[in-house]
């Protein structure tokens, strides 16, 4: 095999990564802070998906303005979410809480069924390709890349530097003893619920740059999404990000050299196997 | 004969007897649906021996995809019968589960990293199934080939739907028996206890991996079993309606919405949910695509969130209250 092809699907895989980065470390925070997967959270990718196909493709929106109303749409189904389905259950046994959000995939999948049909939609963007060395690196990339990292950093700083994003990771530290601090814990819900979606309609308007938009988009990248953050380690925010870009990798390299499903079944025995091998994720401190 | 057994037995005759029952043209379909019921019974009967005790598979799909495309593949590619063909099936559902059983316990993979694990691998069977597509069929699924005639027992296949009723109703009365069976057994103690704290458990003598493995091999050949009857009774396999996350997280549903630790409970649960979206069906046929979906998904998260303990477990503490002696204090 041409290593040059190697080389496109390395660096291809790095650049898918960075997106896959922003969905993993969305329902990392979810989950450390509320102790609950959203089994439904790419399900909210793929509305903000369709509200920016329906703006910038039906409406005529410029496709920088759809994606902002992504953000905002993410944002808000977030705290929607959060408030219909979640705090109803939040003392729930956890598997309730897993049907919950399971039946909310259904929901949604189903939804978008009966209002858009099963056809795949294209947000059509012609962009340039840059050629460095030989390999062809398209802008509809490379632009989802650097966004996505920058608001990564942007996430960083907000958890870090700002008044609560540090009360967010203290509520993942320990969830009782922040309602002892004297901090609301409903606000902080909500707020990491907000984040969590914008992140997700972030997302949205960096992957339609390079995917179709259909209701069953969920099916696509969900599993996915989980995967990357059980090997990074449940709620472990560095542990996501690495993972994001192992798993990217893996699926990029598989696919040049074998089959883009079979690129997908690797990742999964790979993850498979890292369960066994470090099964609180590959940052884990050794028990 | 007690009560209980009286209602149980007169119940059974009920059973034995609907197929004969006239009912103009309809006993097909109301036959259909009763067969539905009672093998998806019998697989979250299945699924249930794990749930109950905490191991919460989010991944049956892949037992069920497993059992079904086993013997499905050998019969279309080499005539092997069915009857060989589900021993086989089970097989290597059984080694499945071993192969992931034996680390996961071993490692301590449990709850939400063992469900999504088992998520995982009920993906993995699905994405196989469609990456293999010149000989499993893909996507567009794998019809079974047809024996030539309308009765075979040697292919399993019979176009009378009462062969398949009384014999979905066998299985489904066996998956009784055997959970029951589990339910008195000292196994059952120890998976409780193992569900509850797992290292005490340990420190008390029990072989926590060996109970869990036990569990997961009979739940997972018992799946496979069901998914091997499906197969034979629609005479299609399809990887999204036999393995993935959707057919996973349905039986999950069903049997946590009947109520997960009785008896009946997946029953009630299969009955109610199969009743639901025939319904919805039947209402919205397809005129408007999706929506019977989107009720039913709708409907699925105002009853986890308002019937936490199951219709089965909720209308059962309703009576025991009602039953209790005014005279004893709670």
């Amino acid at each position: 095999m041409d290593p040059i092809f190697l080389a496109e699907a390395a660096i291809n895989g790095i650049l898918l990564g960075g997106v896959l980065a922003l969905l993993a470390l969305g329902l990392n925070l979810i989950f450390g802070v509320l102790d609950i997967v959203w089994i439904a959270y790419v399900d909210l990718v793929m509305l903000c998906m369709y509200a920016v196909y329906f703006l910038s493709v039906v409406y005529g929106w410029p496709i920088w303005a759809a994606g902002l109303v992504s953000l905002a749409a993410g944002a808000l189904l977030g705290v929607a979410v959060h408030l219909l389905i979640i705090s109803p259950i939040l003392t729930s046994a956890p598997i309730n809480q897993l049907l919950a959000t399971g039946g909310l995939l259904f929901f949604l999948q189903s939804a978008a069924t009966f209002l858009w049909t099963t056809d795949h939609r294209s947000v059509r963007l012609s962009l340039p390709s840059f050629e460095i060395a030989g390999i062809f690196l398209p802008a509809t990339r490379i632009i989802p890349f650097v966004i996505s990292i920058v608001a990564v950093i942007a996430l960083y700083v907000f958890l870090t530097r700002t008044y609560i994003g540090t009360a967010i990771r203290a509520v993942s530290q320990d969830r009782e003893a922040m309602s002892l601090m004297g901090a609301s814990p409903q606000r902080i819900y909500i707020v990491t619920s907000a984040v969590g979606g914008l992140m997700a309609g972030l997302a949205a308007a960096l992957l339609v740059f390079q995917y179709s938009v259909h209701p069953f988009f969920g099916g696509q990248f969900g599993p996915l999404t989980f995967m990357i953050c059980v090997l990074g380690g449940l709620g472990n925010m560095v542990g996501a990000f690495i993972a994001s870009f192992i798993m990217s990798e893996v699926i990029a390299i598989g696919g040049v050299v074998i089959s883009t499903e079979m690129g997908y079944v690797i990742a999964f025995v790979i993850f498979i196997v890292m369960m066994f091998v470090r099964p609180g994720g590959i940052l884990a401190k050794r028990e | 004969m007690s009560r209980g057994r009286l209602v149980a037995a007169v119940l059974l005759a009920l059973l034995l007897v609907t197929p004969s029952v006239p009912m103009g043209g309809m006993r097909q379909y109301v036959l259909h649906v009763a067969i539905q019921i009672f093998i998806w019974s019998f697989i979250g009967q299945a699924w249930s021996l794990m749930g109950r005790f905490g191991l919460v598979s989010l991944g049956h799909g892949a037992f069920l995809g497993v059992g079904a495309y086993t013997s499905a593949l050998l019969w279309n590619f080499y005539s092997l019968t069915p009857w060989i063909g589900a021993l086989l099936a089970v097989g290597a559902a059984v080694a499945l589960a071993v192969v992931l059983g034996i680390p996961c316990f071993r490692f301590r993979v449990i709850g939400h990293y063992f469900g999504l694990v088992t998520l995982a691998v009920g993906e993995v069977v699905r994405l196989l199934i469609i990456a293999e597509r010149d000989w499993t069929g893909g996507s567009l699924g794998l019809t079974l080939k047809t024996a030539g005639s309308d009765w075979s027992v040697y292919a399993i296949q019979f176009a009378d739907k009462r062969v398949f009723y009384y014999a979905s109703l066998a299985f489904f009365l066996a998956g009784l028996w055997i959970w029951d069976r589990v339910d008195r057994s000292m196994a059952r103690s120890a998976l409780e206890a193992i569900g509850e704290d797992e290292t005490a458990a340990a420190s008390v003598g029990i072989r926590v991996t060996r109970f869990k493995l036990g569990i997961t091999v009979a739940s997972a050949g018992l799946t496979a079993l069901g998914g091997v009857l499906y197969a034979q009774y629609i005479s299609y396999v399809n990887p999204d309606t036999l393995s993935g996350i959707g057919v996973s997280l349905k039986i999950v549903f069903a049997v946590v919405l009947g109520g997960m630790y009785s008896l009946m409970g997946p029953l009630v649960g299969t009955a109610l949910t199969t009743a639901l979206s025939e319904g919805l069906r039947i209402a919205f046929g397809l005129k408007l695509l999706g929506m019977a979906e989107t009720i039913y998904g709708l409907l699925l998260i105002i009853f986890i969130i308002f019937l936490p303990s199951g219709i089965y477990g909720s209308i059962r503490d309703a009576l025991r209250r009602r039953s209790l002696d005014p005279r004893i204090s709670a």
